[in-house]
């Protein structure tokens, strides 16, 4: 770490903004043909994969970047960007937890994320990627036994060939937008998941990503498939090292449930959101989408974004089967110089297709944020219908807060109903919750933690706690 | 345990307590009683540290400087206040504001904190005293409560808390017989030779149930009559118009 990253570490207290200092194999930079046939042969990928790659980045040429977003940003130079960086320990891939790189072991450990055996207590199986590449996961062999596989992408590739080539681009095609299409020309390492018929996953699975590298854009692509009468929870977490540079994740999550099957999906994001002026953080540009494929299937995102500079994603769900479910539960908090424009779609394709989205935006500081959500009811998808529910927290005068619905009704049979909110944390309220011993840091803590109540119990009672933690020491320095 | 001494209160240029002076030692009880817009809910809200007031004059809290101690350090030190309206939060469970309070005064204070268990059996047992609904524990924060709810929640608050000031800002207005009795019984379970209450109140009626031993008449932001439990009961009788 150069003396200039310490300065900028001893700063603030980012719990995470520690680098490890571990070499690197990196493809040259840039972006073009050449830097992806690099990452497709260094993965030892099959040659359509390749091609999936080749086509995505011939697509890629025609694309524009996006500019509706809310939160502007400088003008990004993709040919100064490295696209893949894998710790050089990595290149021959250990075969166990114990062959790894101390240093990458160490790292995790700093992190809260146990790899080695102690994750045994936590009952839950994790995928760790750092910068570029999957470094290990754990609990492998016990859901073996079942049926189940989660591993790298990059294993999937290889080992699981049929299941990746059939479902792969079908949530998120290569002709997608700007971003996810750059992902699918890119994309480096993600988690794939495949749980088959009438299997319950019987713990959660989890991955935990870490950008290390300087100067590298991290894009990983992760792969759900539920086959019929399953279920899985599955879990992301996020961090990344204080720089005062910006960093550009770019990344593409598919969720495929099949006839009665159940994703549940849940993302703790604290990507390094900058420093107080603004300055450094992530921008977090993510495609996340699920296909509720088969009959009477569920797909429920979970989010709870502080984190980065800019986020900016939509996780959303297709409702095509008959009677599915798509369900939405969000906590955006953003404080600072930080901004955020998010939400999600919900397209109903199917006859009897339900929706939910609850919405809990907070900002501070400076920060602005943007609920933008479409609720969309196709012609054939009758007796169909939505509930939205939108709230907003402010905090002081100089942040702001926007709700931007987009509802689309096409046929007779189905409702929607919307509901906002816009409120601010009240003198009164902190002022008795002091009187009662708390510090304003705690009072503002204990009523945004009120506020997200519905959101927070969603998440998988392991994370729940983390989570409200993690909402109170976001808004650390909004109250003065 | 608190000397006010000559306390001055304006909001934006309006006087509203002038040359205000109390004294209140360990195991007091005071009354103030007083008409709408005499200073009363101004004086409880100076003193649990409420901002938006210019003040000048001292207040001494065990001989220490009020005005330099923040609203939750007071609260650390003991001093306790039964809201006139008390806030709703939504989405918190009572339980857990309760648990959450109590454990910042104890850790304040160098004591333990209370596990999940302890908590629940301490909180069972004092609501179980003050005849508070439990299923209301587990509901969020006053949302939804009656006013009497709102105000038996305060003293069950305050019986957790066990404070050594406890300053009741018109905690039994809009109150039945039955929640009057709840109020006064939180009270003098807690009354002992260490513990001192000032009670605000417009009424004579709260304390038939908790006998003072000082009462004072504050008008226009100045006590201007003070004795026992009799001049309560002589303020009833004439009205605070004749008074003076």
């Amino acid at each position: 770490m150069d003396t200039r990253e310490k300065d900028i570490e001893n700063l603030k207290d980012y719990k995470y903004g520690f680098s490890t200092d571990i070499e690197n194999i990196r493809a040259p930079k840039g972006l073009n043909e050449d830097v992806i046939k690099f990452i497709s042969n260094i993965k030892k990928e099959p040659k359509w994969m390749l091609d999936f790659r080749l086509k995505s980045f011939k697509r890629l040429q025609n694309l524009k970047e996006p500019d509706w977003q809310k939160p502007k940003y400088p003008k990004i130079d993709y040919q100064d960007l490295y696209y893949y960086s894998a710790p050089k320990s990595m290149s021959d891939k250990p075969k166990s937890l114990d062959e790894l790189d101390p240093k990458l072991l160490e790292t995790y450990k700093k992190l809260g994320i146990p790899l080695q055996e102690q994750a045994r207590l936590n009952g839950i199986a994790i995928d760790a990627v750092f910068d570029s590449v999957s470094v290990a996961t754990t609990f492998k062999d016990e859901l073996t036994k079942q049926g189940i596989i989660f591993c790298s992408m990059s294993e999937a590739i290889q080992k699981h060939s049929d299941l990746v080539k059939k479902y792969l681009g079908t949530v998120i095609p290569t002709t997608d937008h700007f971003f996810a299409t750059l992902n699918s020309a890119v994309f480096t390492d993600g988690s794939f998941v495949y749980i088959p018929e009438g299997v319950r996953c019987p713990m959660e699975l989890s991955t935990y990503f870490r950008i290390n590298a300087s100067q590298t854009g991290q894009f990983e692509r992760t792969l759900i498939i539920a086959d019929k009468g399953s279920y899985v929870s599955y879990l992301e977490g996020c961090t990344a090292p204080m720089r005062d540079e910006n960093q550009l994740h770019a990344a593409n999550v598919e969720l495929i449930a099949l006839d009665d099957a159940e994703i549940k999906y849940s993302t703790v994001q604290n990507w390094y959101p900058g420093d107080e002026n603004g300055k450094g953080g992530i921008y977090n540009f993510v495609t996340k989408r699920g296909l509720c494929k088969g009959r009477n299937s569920k797909i429920s995102w979970t989010q709870v974004e502080t984190g980065s500079a800019i986020t900016w994603k939509y996780p959303s769900c297709i409702l095509k089967g008959d009677n599915s479910i798509g369900e939405f539960y969000s906590i955006a908090i953003t404080n600072n110089h930080q901004k955020a424009d998010t939400g999600t779609k919900m397209i109903h394709l199917g006859k009897n297709t339900k929706s939910k989205i609850i919405s809990k935006g907070i900002s501070a500081g400076f920060s602005d944020m943007t609920y933008r959500g479409l609720v969309d009811i196709n012609p054939k998808a009758k007796n169909s219908s939505n509930y939205t529910q939108c709230d907003s927290l402010l905090m002081g005068n100089k942040c702001g807060a926007h709700t931007v619905p987009y509802i689309k009704n096409k046929n007779f049979n189905s409702n929607i109903a919307h509901e906002a909110t816009t409120s601010k944390i009240s003198e009164e309220q902190l002022h008795y919750c002091q009187q009662r011993g708390l510090n304003p840091e705690e009072a503002v803590g204990l009523i945004v933690n009120g506020f997200c109540k519905e959101v927070l119990q969603q998440l998988p009672m392991e994370f729940a706690v983390e989570a409200q933690k993690l909402v109170g020491i976001s808004l650390e320095g909004s109250v003065g | 345990m608190l000397k006010i001494n000559n306390l001055n209160a304006n909001i934006e240029d309006k006087s509203i307590l002038k040359d205000f002076s109390l004294n209140i030692n360990p195991g007091e009880v005071h009354a103030i009683m007083g008409p709408n817009g005499s200073g009363k809910s101004t004086l409880s809200n100076i003193l649990s540290g409420k901002k938006g007031y210019e003040i000048s004059g001292e207040v001494l809290f065990e001989n220490k400087n009020l005005f330099e101690l923040e609203t939750e350090e007071r609260a650390h030190k003991g001093i306790f206040l039964a809201f006139q309206y008390p806030l709703e939060i939504p989405g918190v469970n009572t339980n857990i504001f309760l648990k959450t309070s109590l454990n910042a005064i104890r850790k304040a204070k160098g004591e333990k904190e209370l596990d999940a268990i302890e908590f629940l059996k301490l909180v069972k047992e004092k609501a179980k005293e003050l005849k508070f609904d439990e299923e209301k524990l587990n509901r969020q924060l006053n949302v939804g409560f009656s006013g009497g709810e709102k105000k038996k929640n305060e003293i069950l608050q305050m019986s957790m808390l066990s404070p050594k000031l406890s300053i009741l800002d018109e905690t039994d207005s809009g109150l039945d017989i039955d929640a009057l009795k709840v109020v006064s019984d939180g009270v003098n379970t807690l009354r002992n030779k260490d513990n001192s209450f000032l009670i605000i109140t417009h009424y004579q009626r709260l304390l038939d149930y908790i006998k003072p031993d000082f009462v004072h008449v504050l008008m226009n932001g100045k006590i201007i009559k003070s004795g026992g439990p009799e001049l309560a009961l002589e303020l009833e009788k004439k009205g605070y118009e004749n008074f003076n």
